[in-house]
């Protein structure tokens, strides 16, 4: 079938109504870019889960962050998106303002040029991320283990998708389909997200982040509700293998082990997240035990939007009190944040 | 930090390293302010320049500084003719740098036919950085009104060239990554003029300087009250600054250019305006981008639409967040 038969289809689709979720903030952000949500029928619901890193990091994170950058000695680095996100009563923007130490940069390797060229100094990495980010952070810590730069941390907030999926299912998020991550299936392997499909007899598609690649994975998905077909299928398949990449399972496990981290507005879930193992435990700034999740702003319904049981628009920030350019929650931050993908959209 | 004394020191500096390659009768009077003449309706404008690296595939902040106030007046449909400059050194600057910064600037004010007829020099503590501030004067001609208010329904909007150029240069430089990609910093005085000349009725320009084509055609849509609708596909980015983008998740609509402006003119002179451009020097990817619409309801006013190249649509707002410090 021609990709316009696809649209046509998926505009045209007058079925019973179906729900699908995406968890990954690359496809968030590819579904607004690509003006995505406009093709499909009002049947068609895409939901955005709680794929984002920063969407998803507690507010007690950030305060530990605000709390680094402002120790004497010092310097927090960061990626720009983690800047702006609200902790319990500032952002990690705010803190530099008054003085806080924090560099913004595109690359966790970026740290290292930092750390030689001041060895009296302390550089955090705020690592954030997913399974697809852990593995960068492990080539960060082998080159300041090789170059001797004991002046490096990281605070992690790493965490992995089926911990959260099987929260989602398992806490009455009502979804019909899931868009399996495109680059986090790189790094796991299609199968990854076998066992979540057979137990939820929930659907998974794996899709790539082009127009075109997402369009296709949607048809397919929306094709295996139809059809009953609970299954993982793989339509990334120029990227994606069926197994686990060993070389990088191997290198995550080198550096970490799985324990039970927060997730903003859903809680602590067990063996969602990574942790730097005791041998590593001198390059941790204290990652531990920060699951505290305290909005300043109480209306903020970002827990619920991450769990696909509220709209953005229904919750009463958004749009007035919450914006791109003044975010309350941390969903209305990112391009990858379900909130800011919507305000985009105009949906 | 003796250069920056006011004494002998600061003197050598400016004869040795400013005036010998500015080759202006007017600062070379060495009166406390410039006097020029000129009898028409002027435009002024200032910026300040803090670009790190200094230099930079396709240009450095001499080029950039002068570029950018030459830009900015050219935006009115002023001819550009004075420029001042005010340098901060920091202690330890390197001499050779400046000395090439200082001949760049005279380089480029002779293209785009601008004098610079007043300076300062200030030392400060540091780590050899540069800064440099400019001031700019033009003429503006009383037929000339170009300004963003002025844009109509059923505008054409032409970009005068491939985007995201500027930024992607900046940051392969500073992240070590090797490839073709230069800065466009380039002055447009005379793709402007010749659009005047010509007789086309332009209605804006812009410079699409930081925050990139969306950004600047955001905040023309707000300016005007229309809705600006854009086509993905008709958008002029190089194969290298898209491949870039997609590697870092950068978006070429904003990333920061320095030698790319935004013309909106009538639809039956866009044609023509493109064929101008294309002739000028840095102007030869000139192309129309899309057009401007009355509001059909009061949530339409102000906004920017970009038709994706599946035929979804997808609102475009100005640039949040941080982008890259220390761009220009």
């Amino acid at each position: 079938m021609e990709i316009a038969e696809l649209v046509d289809f998926l505009r045209n689709y007058d079925g019973k109504p179906i729900r699908l979720m995406e968890v990954c903030g690359s496809h968030t952000h590819a579904i607004a870019k690509h003006g995505i949500r406009g093709l499909l029928s009002d049947k068609i619901e895409l939901l955005s889960g709680p794929g984002c890193p920063v969407c998803v990091t507690p507010t007690a994170y950030i305060d530990k962050l605000i709390e680094l950058s402002l120790q004497e000695n010092t310097t927090v680095v960061t990626f720009g998106d983690l800047l702006r996100v609200p902790g319990s009563e500032e952002s990690l923007n705010a803190a530099k303002g008054r003085g806080g130490s924090v560099e913004m940069v595109y690359s966790p390797m970026d740290v290292l040029q930092l750390a030689k060229d001041n060895p009296y100094r302390i550089y955090v990495f705020a690592a954030v991320g997913f399974e697809t980010t852990a593995p960068v952070y492990t080539l960060l810590l082998d080159q300041a283990v090789e170059q001797g730069l004991y002046n490096i941390r990281l605070l992690t907030a790493l965490k992995t998708m089926p911990g959260a999926i099987s929260y989602l299912c398992d806490n009455g998020a009502r979804i019909d389909g899931f868009i399996a991550p495109g680059h986090v299936s790189a790094v796991t392997g299609a199968d990854y997200f076998n066992d979540l499909a057979k137990k939820y007899q929930i659907p998974f598609a794996v899709s790539g982040f082009g127009a075109k690649e997402l369009v296709v994975a949607i048809y397919g998905l929306v094709q295996m509700v139809i059809n009953g077909d609970s299954s993982v299928k793989n339509f990334y398949t120029s990227v994606v293998e069926q197994d686990k990449n060993p070389v990088i399972e191997m290198q995550i496990n080198k550096y970490f082990e799985a324990a039970d981290v927060a997730w903003r507005g859903m809680g602590i879930i067990p063996g969602s997240g990574l942790l730097l193992k005791d041998d590593y435990k001198q390059f941790d700034a204290g990652s531990m035990g920060l699951d505290v999740d305290n909005k300043k702003n109480k209306a903020c319904r970002c827990g619920e939007i991450l769990m696909g049981k509220a709209k953005p628009s229904d919750c009463p920030l958004f749009g007035t009190a919450c914006t791109p350019s003044n975010p309350a929650g941390a969903c209305m931050v990112s391009e990858e944040g379900a909130c800011n993908s919507v305000y985009l959209s105009k949906n | 930090m003796e250069h920056g004394s006011g004494g002998r020191a600061t003197g050598e500096l400016i004869r040795e390293i400013f005036e010998s390659q500015f080759d202006s009768d007017v600062l070379s009077e060495m009166e406390d302010a410039a006097v020029v003449p000129g009898d028409a309706t002027i435009a002024m404008t200032t910026d300040s320049f803090v670009v790190t690296p200094l230099e930079f595939p396709g240009g450095d902040i001499g080029r950039l500084c002068i570029c950018g106030t030459v830009n900015d007046l050219c935006m009115r449909g002023a001819t550009p003719k004075y420029i001042t400059c005010g340098f901060i050194l920091e202690e330890g600057a390197d001499i050779p740098t400046l000395r090439r910064i200082v001949k760049s600037m005279a380089d480029i004010a002779k293209e785009a036919g601008v004098k610079i007829v007043a300076g300062d020099t200030k030392v400060i503590e540091g780590n050899g950085g540069i800064y440099i501030n400019t001031a700019g004067v033009g003429f503006v001609s009383k037929s000339v009104d170009i300004k963003a208010k002025n844009a109509k329904p059923g505008d054409a909007i032409i970009v005068s060239g491939n985007v995201g150029d500027h930024h992607a240069a900046i940051l392969s430089q500073r992240m070590n990554i090797k490839n073709s990609i230069e800065s466009d910093n380039a002055p447009l005085q005379d793709m402007v003029t010749a659009l005047i000349q010509e007789e086309i009725p332009v209605h804006v320009l812009r410079d699409v300087t930081r925050g990139g084509l969306g950004t600047v055609l955001k905040e023309l849509a707000m300016a005007s009250r229309l809705s600006f609708c854009i086509e993905q596909e008709k958008l002029p980015v190089t194969p290298q600054v898209q491949s870039f983008c997609g590697l870092l998740g950068l978006d070429p609509l904003y990333m920061g250019n320095e030698g790319k402006l935004v013309a909106i003119v009538p639809e039956e002179y866009a044609a023509k305006a493109v064929e101008i451009i294309r002739s000028c020097k840095y102007g030869e990817n000139a192309c129309i981008i899309g057009k401007i619409c009355a509001p059909k309801k009061d949530t339409d006013a102000g906004t920017l639409i970009m038709n994706t190249e599946i035929g979804g649509q997808r609102y475009l707002d100005i640039l949040q967040g941080e982008g890259l410090p220390r761009i220009c």
